[in-house]
């Protein structure tokens, strides 16, 4: 088994799992700050399994996505955390 | 040699991605949840990200990924912190075996005011003498 099999066969499919358990949890949440902390895993899982990809197509334009992906994560999580925090005070 | 290190920082990447994605589900209370995203998560993909440096080999490469990392790490603390804070203010409840609650009776729901306790009632006073 090579490289590229194992990370094919054994990493990808573990890290789709925890992307599913996550989302679970992204269903599930009860309170929406639960939703938005999910979103958040969801997207750090996205950065390793686009490193992981940039590995297996040799490819490493992809790692730049991951940088913006990553900036969008945190954008948007201030985001949310901000205007939430305004509603309920405005409540 | 090279690929025996790219697996088996690969595999503890997964394994830590893998706890928090468990941890996530599993936790009973919104705060412990945010604990699991921070902690556990950057270290998964950190060390991701870091195979993919190690397979590359390349010093244009390995920047872009500790510009990725750092970044990474910079922001879940303050992430973090503004989750914690908005689900304080929206009022979700801490789990029921929490010894500690250090915002107890320091924050007001109707005024949405933080205070120290009784320090600020003394602090008002002497604001009343002084005017």
């Amino acid at each position: 088994m090579n490289l590229y099999d194992f990370l094919y066969y054994v990493i990808l499919p573990l890290l789709s799992l925890a992307m599913v358990f996550v989302f679970i949890r992204f269903v599930k949440g009860p309170s929406i700050v639960d939703r938005v902390i999910a979103l958040d895993l969801i997207v750090t899982i996205g950065i390793g399994i686009i490193s992981i990809y940039s590995i297996i197509n040799n490819q490493p334009n992809f790692l730049d996505i991951a940088l913006i992906l990553a900036l969008i994560a945190f954008l948007g999580t201030v985001a949310f955390t901000y205007y939430l925090e305004k509603r309920d005070k405005d409540d | 040699m090279t690929d025996i290190i790219i697996i088996i920082v690969s595999i503890l990447g997964t394994i830590f991605a893998m706890l928090a994605a468990i941890g996530l589900i599993r936790m009973p209370d919104t705060y412990l949840r945010i604990s699991v995203n921070t902690k556990a998560a950057t270290l998964g993909v950190g060390l991701l990200l870091a195979a993919a440096a190690i397979y590359f080999g390349d010093i244009a490469i390995s920047s872009r990924v500790l510009a990725i990392i750092i970044f990474i790490f910079l922001t879940a603390p303050i992430g973090g912190h503004l989750l914690g804070r908005t689900g304080y203010i929206s009022g979700n409840e801490l789990y029921e075996k929490t010894k500690i609650d250090d915002l107890k009776g320091k924050y007001n729901k109707k005024t949405h005011e933080l205070s120290s306790g009784e320090e600020s009632e003394d602090s008002d006073g002497e604001d009343k003498k002084h005017s």
